[in-house]
Formats: structure tokens, sequence, C-alpha cells
């Protein structure tokens, strides 16, 4: 893709030129956020678009970050098949509150990502809940794509090269908050599946195919980091990672008259330890 | 309900367990020998080409672990890093237990168990809320533990990630099923890593009473660190 804003058309010697020649440029690339976000592209099904707050298209080895209140439905959609994103959520209320994926696995006694499953803490708390999910294909064990991992396979892993990290966008993602890498935990890969074995090889099931999203409600006020680049065990020997949009609307947290609020015993407590610390805090 | 006025019961180990020490995976010049005792946290420094043991005394006993470079403790153990590079959920010997910038910090050279467990994290006052009810929220636990022993590095709550949990058994089954079953494990069973470069290892002694991850018995577990003889350079 040819992309016009690296080309001189004319000399610009004074500042008047220059504000020509860049108010005369392009302003739509593949990948951008659409603002007001009722001017996205492609509005979620069953979704008023002038009810949308956010909008964006994340360029393949690209991230974005958010901040959102209790209650905002985030979805994430794979337009082509090949989006893969990594994500951390981290309360921003008390950032040293953050996923933890092995309480995601361990409370709902199931180490594969779905709809319902929440997305815990390591407070007892659920950061955010997945409530829909037209994906199935997803990981928790493997995280982003490591810098030395990226390195190996491709020979970079630089956020400003041709095949980033997932874990140096994350660290991008997170320095816009004033977070460091002490602040990025495992995190929680969405559109890329992986299977174990009965003798623990990580068995690759890779994408459900074009077309898919999964949708997260924040249970607390959140700060969502993602990523967008390729799963660490994408058998392909390049780097190919597909554009990934990015919703997010008003909705409203998990409450005792959802279905999923009672789902399990661990489940219900969380979501009561949730509520309670959310109250607590006047939200 | 009567009142009373002294610390709630801590778990103790039953009298007559068999307890086993056994003895340090590699010969070499012993630089640490520490006993664990049960609830209790621990860590030290493992220099580079050390190699730390650590002995399942009492058998089912679960040893909490998170790994940290000495000289800069931001880069830190990473499950995922380590589970991505090998391919596999478990931990075995072979193992290269990296960082979160996917660069090795260890290496586990001896294991006499089945597996090792890096999924199940570790247990919490908070998450026992949610496991078992709140009325275990008094309980001691290893994030407790983390954060206790994690204070004399500067680590705090932003430095806990997915831990080792050396000797405790969580499968993962064809439907995706996990949990904490019992262990494959028994007094004197030992685990050995060799580090790397500099380290620091910090262990929690798991106090959990509420599964099999400590057989219901909470016993010693001993920490040696071993400097192996090396041809003269
Ligand atoms: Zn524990």
């Amino acid at each position: 893709m040819t992309i016009d804003s690296t080309a001189r058309m004319a000399t610009l010697d004074s500042v008047g030129a220059a504000r020509s020649d860049a108010r005369a440029r392009g302003t739509r690339s593949p990948w951008m956020p659409d603002l007001p976000a009722a001017s996205t592209p492609t509005p979620p099904v069953g979704v008023d678009p002038a009810a949308l707050l956010w909008s964006e298209t994340v360029a393949p080895g690209g991230y974005t970050h958010l901040r959102v209140a209790r209650g905002t439905r985030i979805r994430l959609e794979d337009l082509d098949g090949d989006a893969s994103a990594s994500v951390v959520v981290l309360s921003s209320l008390n950032t040293a509150e953050r996923l933890n994926v092995a309480d995601t696995q361990k409370i709902p006694w199931q180490a594969y990502l779905g709809a319902g499953h929440p997305l815990l803490s390591g407070d007892g708390r659920v950061l955010a809940t997945i409530v829909e999910d037209t994906s199935g294909r997803h990981d928790a064990l493997c995280g982003a794509s490591g810098d030395a991992w990226n390195v190996r396979r491709f020979g970079d892993a630089t956020p400003e090269g041709p095949t980033p990290s997932g874990h140096a966008l994350l660290r991008m993602a997170a320095a816009k908050h004033g977070l460091t890498r002490r602040d990025i935990p495992p995190a929680a890969s969405f559109f890329k599946g992986v299977r174990v074995a009965a003798d623990g090889t990580l068995d690759w099931i890779g994408s459900a195919g074009a077309g898919t999203h999964v949708d997260l409600v924040a249970e607390l006020p959140l700060i969502v980091l993602i990523a967008n680049a390729p799963h660490p065990l994408d058998p392909r020997t390049d780097y190919v990672a597909g554009p990934l949009r990015v919703h997010a609307w008003r909705s409203r947290a998990t409450d005792s008259d959802d279905p999923r609020f009672a789902a399990s015993p661990e489940r219900e407590r969380a979501y009561l330890n949730t509520i309670a610390y959310a109250e607590l805090a006047g939200l | 309900m009567a009142f009373t006025t002294t610390v709630p019961p801590r778990p103790i180990f039953a009298a007559g367990s068999v307890l086993d020490r056994s003895e340090p995976f590699v010969a070499g010049r012993i630089i640490l020998d520490d006993d664990i005792a049960p609830r209790a946290s621990w860590s030290a420094i493992v220099r580079a080409g050390d190699v730390f043991t650590l002995v399942d005394v009492g058998g089912n006993q679960s040893g909490d672990c998170l790994i940290f470079a000495a000289e800069d403790t931001s880069e830190r153990y990473s499950a995922p890093d380590t589970l991505a590079w090998q391919g596999n959920a478990y931990v075995s010997t072979g193992t290269v237990l990296r960082s979160n910038l996917g660069e090795p910090l260890m290496t586990v050279v001896g294991n006499e168990i089945d597996r090792q467990d890096t999924i199940g994290g570790a247990c919490s006052k908070e998450s026992n809320t949610l496991r078992y009810g709140h009325h275990t929220a008094y309980q001691h636990a290893c994030r407790e533990n983390f954060l206790h022993e994690g204070e004399r590095w500067g680590l705090t709550a932003r430095d806990l990630v997915s831990n080792l949990n050396w000797f405790m058994n969580v499968p993962v089954e064809a439907d995706g099923a996990l949990g904490i079953v019992d262990g494959m494990s028994a007094p004197g069973r030992r685990v050995a890593c060799r580090a790397e470069r500099d380290v620091i290892v910090v262990i929690s002694n798991c106090p959990q009473m509420n599964n099999p991850c400590n057989d219901f018995n909470v016993t010693p577990l001993r920490a040696i660190v071993t400097r192996p003889e090396r041809a003269a350079r």
C-alpha cells in the first residue's frame, strides 16, 4: 500500500506552505480510530451507532489502550481471521490489581476462555467478563509473544520494526498510562486457540476464521491494553496479523439478576466481592 | 459463639509424619542450606551457575516459587514465555525457566516427580474467598508470603505474576477442565534448577488446607544452594 504522507509534493519553505501541505493530505487509512465513534464504517450488529463510545481499527503489529468505566462493553472483532489480540486489563482504581490468568483459569476450573468466563484479578474480583464469543479459539497459557521469541523467529521484536513482539507493544500501551513492564502480567490472547494434549503438548488450533468477535464487559473501571501481534505458536514462518476492530459502548456490569452471576458458587462469590468493592468505592 | 483472644489456629503437620530431608541434587560446595517451616516464606540470591535444590521433605508439599533477575527485578519469571518456548504446559527436567523478555533465568536440571505445575498460580486470602468461601479469608496464604518476603527486595503487588508450584499437580483435561488434584510427590523428592544468571528465588511454603495441594498436612521444605565444582580456568 502506498502511503502518501511520505511523499514530498512541493518545496515547503514557510509555515504557511507546510500548513497547507499538511491540511491537503489524505485523512483516511485502513488503521485508525473513528471520531466520533458513530462514524464507524462497521457498526456492531444490534448496536445503535449513536451509542458507540469508541471505534478503532488496530493495525497488524499495532496496539491500543482504553480507559473505560465500569459497565462498558468492549467488542474485539477479527475481520479477516488473522487478528491476534493479546489483552491485559488493570483496575484503573489501583493498577496493582490486574489480570491474573492463573486465577482466571483456576477459579472457574477451566483452562479455555469462552462465553461467560470471568477475567479475574489476583484480588478475588472480576475485572471483566466475556459476555459473548463467536470464535471459541483463545489462549490464556502462552501470553503475548515475547521479545526473545520474535528475535529468534523473525530477527526483530522492536515496536518500530517489521515484526513487533506482543510484549513490546503491551509495554508501549502500558507506558501511555505511566506503567512499566512490572505492571504487565501474563496476557490473555483472543482469536488464536491452543489446546493441551494429554502429555502437555500445546496443540495449535489457530483461528476460527473471518468475522468473529469477543465482547468483554468491564466489571470495574479499567485500563485495557491490547496488542495485535502474531501468537507465539502461530506456525506460519511469516509475521501474519490481520486488522483488529475495537468498539465500545455503554452497557452495565454484571448484577445478581444476570444468569452468569450465579453460574457457579465460585463466580457468584467473585461477583459479590466485585460489587461490594465498587459500591464501597462509590461507583 | 465463644470469643477467643488468640490468633486462630494455624495448620501444623501431623505428629508421626514421615520426613526425609534428602540431600543436594548435585555435588559441590554448599552455599546455603535452609529449612523452610510450614506456612513460611524464604528467599535468596542464587548466583549464575549455582544449583538450587528444593526438597519436598514431607511429601506433596507445594513450594510456590517466583524468580527475579537480581540486577533488575522488573525482569522476572514468566510462565507463558516458559510454556510457549517449550510447547508444553508442564514443567519437567530440561525446562528453561524464562523471563518476561523470554530470556533464560534458570534451567530445571533435576526433577523427581512426573511433572511440575506453573498454571495453577498461588493461593491467596482473596481467591480463597472465591474457591472455598469467605470463612477462609482469615487464613494465611502464598500471596501473603510473596508480599512479605518480597518486601526484602523492594518487590510489591506489582511484581506478583503466575508462579511455579513445585510438587503440585494441576492436570488440564481434554475439555479444558483444570484443577489441583492429589500430588505425585513423596517425602524426600527433589527438584533442582541451575541459575543461568544471578537470580532472586522466592519460595512460599504453601499453607493451604482447603485442597489437596499439601495433602491436607503442611510439612517443611528444604532449600539448598550448591556451587558445583568446576574445572580450573
Ligand atoms: Zn499456597
